[in-house]
């Protein structure tokens, strides 16, 4: 038995000393250990080796470092994908476990230091990161970090990832803006300089001559600086055997260029009257089209709002409750089963189930639904949503990708990438627009030189470089992407999620809706509907019995009764001899007398003498179930439990309805109960008593008979009707709802989203309509007029400058057009009705 | 004179149609154990035609250069498939092709031309 004494540092708290003691007990030998914080020394009793305990102490981070070890060689390791070398450079952010107290965060720096290129590094205790600038590689930080004696991650923060990404993107754009500077600072004094009535041609032996020749070499530059990226990438491309726009904006100006330096240079080639040089075409062109650019990426950054507007709702952080204590760590770090809490004010962090508390959520940001919705143990929030009342304490349940925003956000990228049938044909054009362009330049130079008039080289070039330029191959393919963009980000906002953008081109132009009755017209589950007391008593005393019978009863219908009771506040009272006899009813006693709740049948066998059987019969037409309350023998009140429909299921579909769709309703009940539902909700039509597995004969059914069918229903067990239907809606309650069940997702249950769905698909089939619309006349009337199809005509023949300007306003004109759909509003004064129906 | 341009001219035509339509798209890489990167820049995928087996996993993986926004996504038409590609990252699509064709893919306004040929 051997007593080392040890010097430690940066040890200053008992998490620390428990630290040391743990990491010197797993030694083998070290029988007793001692910490002692004030003397900054460790005892150690036992047969261990001295090395082995200051190698654990050095690992534990608290060890005297005698001088500064060189760094290791890093190990030659495969690059790991993309994310290391896409960091480098920038902020590295880590996630720092086993921290507990100020000396750690002490320790921790200094190890991150050490790291080879780090250039500063501090570290939060507050929420356990670490921040690193410098160049160093994640995976040495992390090493750096554990032999310290903790635990670390690198954050992946999507937001900064989001930043980057901006910045890369105003780069660029200011980028544009310098080239538009360049092309057109060059190309516009040169066009002033023609208009203004100064020579634009040559005289060989003349000043004019050099004074071309600097000009020509000026516009080189132009060429060859902000010109750069169209003349790589139509060699790119070109060898790919493949032409794009690029290949077009560099052989028009190309084009123009080199016929300007032959003028230049050897004169004696060209006919006199043909000595004409466009040099400010080339420089004008560029700049124009650089502009246009420049305007188009401000124009798209636009159309992107909608999943800008999803991204932003996610929490950057959440207050979890671990180790008996709160903590606020970045939510990557959230895994499921923790709990989190959530005070009034904040964002949901990830999805859960509440366990404590009581609160009400902003759920708009997912269903488009206004008003918010009360949450209480056992109900599950979504990431994402807000937090207006007290506060919460949920257990995570999905988190990271598999939040239901996460997956919104992801549902709605990829639709935004799909193309409704209609633009297929723009698709099938321009995949072999450009070729075919390059050859009418070649067959319109061909033309000119045969039949045109003198001199044939000067016309020639001009028609061939307007044909190349004019030409707008970005319109038409931007024509169906853009509204398409827009169009399903606009839906999002709503709580709509469209998954496939032929389902956009196909709700356009439904015309007959089946409506599922349970949980679609109505709220599927019983509600009290009616309370009515016979003569003696009151509504409320009736429903204050009733809710004492059924309070210790778990039946749907019981359930009613107590949250219509404790909506109006009411309390129950507590009984004795509780009954439940199974289809018949409850009974109870209470103050000496016998309660009974149940339907008549039973109670008439009982003895009971009936009352109120009028109102009960009403009840019945409604398509409520009549409970009748007796105290003793007497019947003293009547309680009608119905499932009700949807507060706006009726103004919904009258909207449906003034929009000329046929609305059916289809369901499994009998006839009269669902005529009764029928008349409530205004449908045109009722398919009643038709079984779950076939109602997508139904829908089938219908299709035959011609009829373009929408299935609303919610996307369980009505998944084969969905399925079969032109288009399936599945509605779904809050967050809860399987998006990825049909090709329309309503995140609300509001049966408004299945005509704001279509209102939205209209607006955007027409936008798509009116974008390709405009592209394809656009380009085939440029094309002809610039190859000079007016001409024998008129004497027209368009300047290459004017082409350069019509081609970059094309595409800015689909952009813009696309965007206007961001203000599209579907039919908002009806929703205002519906929802003052719902608030009062 | 007149017909040496004339004749080149309409030799110019053909040439243009034999290139962009007649003659093959390049080399074609092979997916090496599912995997391809393929660089986005300058107008061009690079690789442009991956092949490929059908039922076979694939993931190819994006590194996108170009900041213009023609390259910001990548919609593979017959396959439901699209993906946005951030600009100075590296994206991996992945998905597996059931039926052998060729299958183009592009971007959103069909600049960028890819193709994938599944065996």
């Amino acid at each position: 038995m051997r007593t080392h004494h040890l010097p430690i540092q940066g040890a200053t708290c008992q998490g620390c000393a428990k630290k040391i003691r743990t990491a010197l007990g797993a030694v083998p030998g070290a029988d007793e250990i001692q910490v002692d914080l004030d003397e900054q020394t460790v005892t150690v009793r036992g047969d261990a080796r001295p090395e082995a305990l200051t190698r654990a102490l050095a690992e534990s981070g608290y060890g005297v470092k005698p001088a500064p070890e060189p760094e290791p060689e890093p190990e030659p390791e495969p690059e790991s994908e993309g994310s290391d070398s896409a960091r480098s450079g920038g902020d590295i952010q880590l996630a720092i476990t086993g921290a507990t107290c100020a000396s750690c965060v002490r320790s921790i720096e200094t190890a991150l230091g050490g790291v080879a290129g780090v250039r500063e590094a501090s570290m939060n205790l507050a929420d356990h990161s670490a921040r690193v600038s410098g160049q160093a590689a994640p995976r040495d930080l992390i090493r750096a970090v554990e032999s310290a004696g903790y635990g670390a991650s690198v954050i992946d923060d999507p937001r900064r990832a989001d930043q980057e990404r901006e910045e890369r993107e105003q780069a660029h754009y200011r980028q544009l803006l310098r080239h538009t500077g360049y092309g057109l600072g060059v190309g516009a004094p040169l066009m002033l300089w023609g208009l203004l009535g100064g020579s634009m041609t040559v005289q060989p032996g003349t000043w004019s001559q050099a004074a071309w020749l600097a000009v020509g070499v000026i516009t080189l530059a132009v060429l060859a600086v902000p010109g750069r990226p169209f003349f790589v990438g139509a060699w790119k491309a070109l060898r790919h055997h493949n032409a794009n726009m690029d290949t077009l904006i560099a052989l028009g100006t190309g084009t123009a260029w080199l016929y300007s330096m032959v003028v230049v240079l050897a004169p004696g080639l060209v006919p006199e009257a043909a000595r004409h040089v466009y040099f400010e075409a080339s420089a004008m062109i560029i700049g124009l089209i650089s502009l246009g650019l420049a305007l188009e990426v401000r124009a798209r950054g636009k159309t992107s709002a909608a999943v800008k507007r999803l991204l932003d709702l996610r929490a950057k952080t959440a207050r979890v409750l671990r180790d008996g204590g709160e903590q606020d760590i970045p939510v990557e770090q959230v895994v499921a089963g923790d709990r989190v809490r959530v005070r009034p004010g904040e964002k949901i962090a990830v999805d859960g189930e509440v366990e404590e508390g009581s609160s009400r959520l902003d759920e708009s940001m997912l269903t488009g639904e206004p008003m918010p919705v009360a949450k209480g143990p056992g109900d599950s929030v979504a990431a994402g949503t807000l937090n207006e009342g007290g506060t919460l304490i949920y257990r995570a349940t999905r988190v990271g990708a598999d939040t239901a925003l996460a997956r919104i956000i992801e549902l709605v990228k990829k639709a935004q990438g799909t193309k409704p049938p209609i633009g297929r044909l723009a698709d099938q054009v321009s995949a072999v627009f450009v070729p075919t362009i390059m050859l009418i330049a070649v067959a319109a130079a061909l033309v000119w030189f045969n039949v045109g008039p003198q001199p044939p080289f000067s016309h020639m070039m001009v028609a061939a470089t307007t044909v190349l330029i004019i030409a707008c191959p970005c319109a038409l393919g931007l024509a169906t992407p853009m509204s398409v963009m827009v169009g399903v980000g606009k839906a999002a906002e709503y709580g709509i999620l469209i998954r496939q953008g032929e389902a956009l081109q196909t709700a356009a132009d439904l015309d007959t809706v089946v409506l599922d009755k349970t949980g679609t017209i109505t709220e599927g589950r019983p509600a009290l509907t009616r309370v009515l007391a016979a003569d003696g008593d009151t509504e409320e005393e009736v429903l204050t019995l009733a809710a004492s019978l059924e309070a210790g009863s778990e039946h749907p219908l019981a359930r009613a009764i107590m949250t219509a009771a404790e909506e109006r506040g009411l309390s129950p009272r507590s009984v004795s001899d509780f009954q439940a006899l199974n289809g018949k009813g409850v009974s109870a006693r209470l103050d000496g007398a016998t309660l009974r709740l149940g339907n008549r049948r039973w109670l008439e066998q009982e003895g009971v003498t009936l009352a109120l059987q009028d109102q009960a019969a009403a009840l019945s037409e409604d398509a409520a179930t009549p409970l009748f309350l007796a105290r003793d023998d007497r019947v003293i009140g009547v309680l009608g439990v119905a499932d009700r429909i949807k507060d706006d299921a009726a103004e919904a579909i009258r909207r449906l309805r003034e929009r000329g769709l046929r609305v059916i309703m289809i369901t499994g009940d009998i006839q009269a109960s669902a005529d009764a539902i029928a008349r409530q909700a205004g449908v045109d039509e009722v398919l009643a008593e038709v079984l779950p597995e076939d109602k997508a004969r139904e829908v089938k059914r219908l299709q035959q008979d011609g009829a373009k069918v929408a299935m609303v229903g919610d996307g369980i067990n009505d998944a084969p009707a969905l399925a079969q239907a032109d288009v399936g809606f599945a509605i779904g309650t809050g967050t809860d709802v399987a998006i990825e069940s049909a090709a329309i997702t309503l995140m609300s249950g509001s049966l408004h989203g299945v005509a704001d769905a279509m209102a939205i698909s209209r607006a955007t089939l027409g936008n798509i309509k009116q974008n390709l619309f405009g592209a394809f006349v656009y380009n085939s009337l440029g094309v002809p007029v610039a190859a000079g199809l007016l001409y024998p005509f008129t004497g027209w023949l368009l300047s290459p400058v004017i082409a350069g300007a019509a081609m970059s306003l094309s595409s800015v004109t689909v952009v813009s057009n696309a965007n206007r759909l961001r203000f599209f509003k579907p039919n908002k004064a009806d929703r205002r009705t519906a929802d003052g129906r719902h608030d009062s | 004179m007149s017909w040496l341009i004339n004749l080149s001219g309409l030799a110019l035509m053909a040439l243009i149609v034999w290139w962009f339509w007649l003659a093959g798209a390049g080399k074609a890489r092979r997916a090496t154990h599912g995997a391809v990167d393929i660089i986005v820049d300058d107008g061009v995928y690079e690789p442009a035609v991956i092949e490929s087996n059908a039922g076979e996993p694939l993931s190819l993986r994006f590194e996108r250069r170009d900041a213009s926004p023609c390259a910001e996504q990548v919609v593979f038409h017959g396959l439901d498939v699209s993906e946005y590609l951030p600009v100075g990252e590296t994206t991996t699509v992945t998905l597996t092709p059931e039926q052998p064709g060729t299958y183009r893919f592009t971007c959103q306004m069909n600049m960028y031309q890819g193709k994938l040929i599944v065996h």
